[in-house]
């Protein structure tokens, strides 16, 4: 078929960060496909350099609003690494349980604000609330959930206030955990199952397309603050040795650079994590899994919401079986036993020149953090790795191979296609231009 | 003000975190959005236009084309809010003005530097005119006070905004300074413009200056504080840079 089409969607709505998308096909041949990113570049590894080292927290929480959380744990983590400090039992509890809420929120907010429009031929969640307030009110109620937990734990949310080298500056009380697990509770069992008849309703589009999928692996647990990297292709790789599976390139159309496998695309996020990891879910979310018809292996990019529907049962289960952990335990104040260092702690112990890499699942895919610590206590080097950065080139590799499939549809449809492709990824484009990365010296 | 004043929502350089802030106060929201129509939001709509009374800016402007985006956004809205502390104050994104420009582009973008648009950072109100700020990083109480300008607007009454330090309302909640405490944090609060009910210091770690400079901070007595504390010169520097970079007092 012989076709010429020209779609240029400029600041795809519905998406964190300024993104373009470019098509050009010319006589029925694909000339070209882009996701271009326009976001202002941010310099945000520049920043870090000659910074004291338990700064690096609090400066990248700031690359983006909707996962501070998840970075302040990578950065906190690859500064541990480097430093050699490994934290109590109570703090691991506590960052887990918040980085699970964190997921929460955003996956809540993509789900039900940016994707489901879609669905409904609406063009965001405004109109929505109008015509179906039960839905939205329900939304609503989850995203406020996950957020009360991030503000209960970290003291506000975006930008995470307590979390801190070692620790948090404040620990929060036994009554604001009983009365956050009682609404976690609740949520699981008043909010899921209409979550679930929601979308397990919604027709996504069926556009299948194998491709490396890389997440963390943990044996214990269905990994999200820590693991091994592992590729769905060419097995585990040490969160140390990340550059061996990530590599990042400059594309001129695009200032987020794009993060690259040695070989080919590959995916990060929901989907990844679900495929590899699906085995160690929570009961209910292996149920959710069922009712959504969402079966590992799975192949279909658009499916990256239901992924995140199931991952949000997850998330429930674990923040519950995390809160009655810490209230079995009981809450103590460590700062006795510990010293954490806040980014303007006054008096930082001396350090030797050392360096350390954080891994952590965060909710669009593996985030990393690498840093260089010099023998004065500055940083030397900075090194952050995006999810979305690392889904650009697949993202683009998908659209490669759904166009010339869907061409003779009306263009209005195949923009539309394209669009709820680039959204299923949740891209968060304000994060991967970050942009840079400073050589080690 | 009509019955139903338009109002969009925009964003340059930034985290995107303001709005999602806005777009957090759930039930809030939904009575706010009665009492405006929003026209403009790409973060949440795909619906857009060009007509609107109120323009809501988050972000720091970095690149020459936002500087082209924010006058012509100016031109069409009646009213600009400046929405957090990048618009505000430049915030975090200011850090990257203290580097050599060339070389960190450079280091990022290697032979292709030249390729990308990048200038130095800078507060919303060095390109255009700011008739209000919603301060903090993010907006502070939640949104509240976002909410409460928007409303007092809305009403045709002037918002309040405090003018006295972080510290007043820390010694108010009745918080130990993290001056003094075991392991010693230094703080902004005694420059730093109230508002947030100390939010930082409260949940025991520094103000960052978050909400920009009171109209008349003590700024050689802190210095000095700080330094007594153990921080260097450069120490003091990078502090007050952290979100502060283009530092104006009295914003």
């Amino acid at each position: 078929m012989s076709k010429d089409l020209n779609i240029n969607v400029h600041h795809v709505a519905r998406v964190e960060g300024h993104g373009n998308i470019v098509i050009d096909v010319k006589n029925g041949e694909l000339k070209t496909v882009e996701l271009q990113i326009v976001e202002a570049p941010r310099f945000f590894e520049a920043m870090l350099k000659g910074r004291r080292y338990p700064e690096p927290p609090q400066i990248t929480a700031r690359i983006c609003g909707i996962c501070a959380v998840g970075h302040t744990t990578a950065s906190l983590r690859g500064l541990e690494d480097a430093l050699g400090i490994e934290p109590s039992t109570q703090t691991l509890l506590l960052r887990k349980a918040i980085l699970e809420a964190e997921t929460l929120q955003s996956h809540v907010l993509h789900y039900y604000f940016l994707v489901a429009p879609d669905f409904f031929k609406a063009s965001s969640v405004i109109p929505l609330a109008a015509s179906h307030p039960e839905v939205i009110q329900r939304a609503l109620r989850m995203k406020k959930l996950a957020d009360d937990v991030i503000t209960v734990i970290g003291g506000r949310h975006p930008h995470p206030i307590s979390m801190v080298i070692d620790g948090f500056t404040r620990i929060p009380t036994e009554s604001e955990i009983r009365g956050l697990l009682t609404r976690l509770k609740e949520s699981l069992d008043k909010d899921i199952p209409p979550t679930l008849e929601l979308f397990a309703s919604l027709k996504f589009p069926a556009f299948e397309r194998k491709t490396d999928y890389v997440s963390l692996k943990h044996p214990d647990e269905y990994a999200a603050y820590d693991g091994l990297i592992y590729s769905s292709e060419t097995g585990e790789t040490q969160p140390r040795d990340y550059k061996n599976k990530v590599k990042e390139e400059v594309v001129l159309h695009s200032s987020a650079k794009h993060a690259k496998g040695p070989f080919k695309p590959y995916m990060v996020g929901a989907l990844s994590r679900f495929n590899n990891n699906h085995d160690q879910l929570s009961p209910a979310a292996k149920e959710a899994a069922k009712k959504l018809g969402l079966v590992a292996p799975c192949h279909n990019p658009f499916l990256i919401s239901a992924a995140q529907v199931v991952e949000s049962v997850h998330n429930l289960e674990r923040m519950i079986y995390y809160f009655e952990e810490l209230l079995g335990r009981g809450l103590k104040d460590e700062s006795t036993v510990r010293q954490t260092l806040a980014g303007w702690s006054a008096k930082l112990p001396a350090v030797k020149k050392c360096w350390g890499v954080g891994a952590v699942e965060v909710p669009r895919g593996i985030l990393f953090h690498e840093y260089r610590i010099d023998d004065d206590g500055l940083i030397s080097g900075a090194n952050c790795i995006i999810p979305t950065g690392q889904n650009l080139a697949n993202i683009e590799a998908d659209m490669r191979e759904l166009v010339p499939r869907i061409l003779d549809k009306p263009r209005e449809e195949i923009t539309l296609l394209l669009e709820m492709l680039v959204r299923a990824y949740d891209p968060c484009i304000s994060c991967s231009a970050h942009l840079l990365k400073v050589d080690f010296v | 003000m009509s019955a139903k004043p338009k109002v969009g929502f925009f964003s340059f350089t930034s985290c995107e975190g303001c709005q999602l802030v806005v777009l957090s106060m759930a039930d809030k929201l939904l009575d706010l959005l009665g009492a405006v129509e929003v026209v403009n939001f790409r973060e949440a709509s795909s619906f857009k236009s060009d007509e609107y009374d109120v323009a809501i800016v988050e972000g720091a402007i970095s690149t020459v084309h936002e500087i082209e985006e924010l006058r012509e956004i100016r031109k069409r809205a009646k009213i600009l809010i400046a929405l957090g502390a990048c618009a505000h104050i430049g915030g975090v994104n200011c850090i990257k003005n203290f580097a050599n420009q060339y070389e960190i582009k450079k280091e990022v973008y290697k032979d292709k530097a030249s390729h990308f648009d990048s200038i130095l950072a800078q507060p919303i109100d060095a390109v255009v005119k700011v008739d209000y700020y919603s301060r903090g990083c993010p907006p502070n109480r939640d949104g509240e006070e976002f909410l409460e300008i928007v409303t007092a607007l809305l009403q045709g009454k002037k918002p309040y905004i405090p003018n006295f330090p972080v510290c007043v309302q820390c010694k108010m909640k009745d918080n130990v300074c993290v001056f003094h405490k075991e392991n010693p944090i230094t703080c902004l609060g005694p420059v730093t413009r109230a508002g947030c009910d100390a939010a930082c210091p409260s949940f025991g770690n520094a103000c960052i200056g978050c909400r920009g400079l009171v109209d008349d901070p003590n700024l050689d007595a802190h210095q000095q504080t700080l330094s007594e504390a153990g921080l260097t010169t450069e120490d003091i520097l990078k502090f007050y840079r952290f979100l502060n970079g283009m530092m104006e007092v009295g914003k």
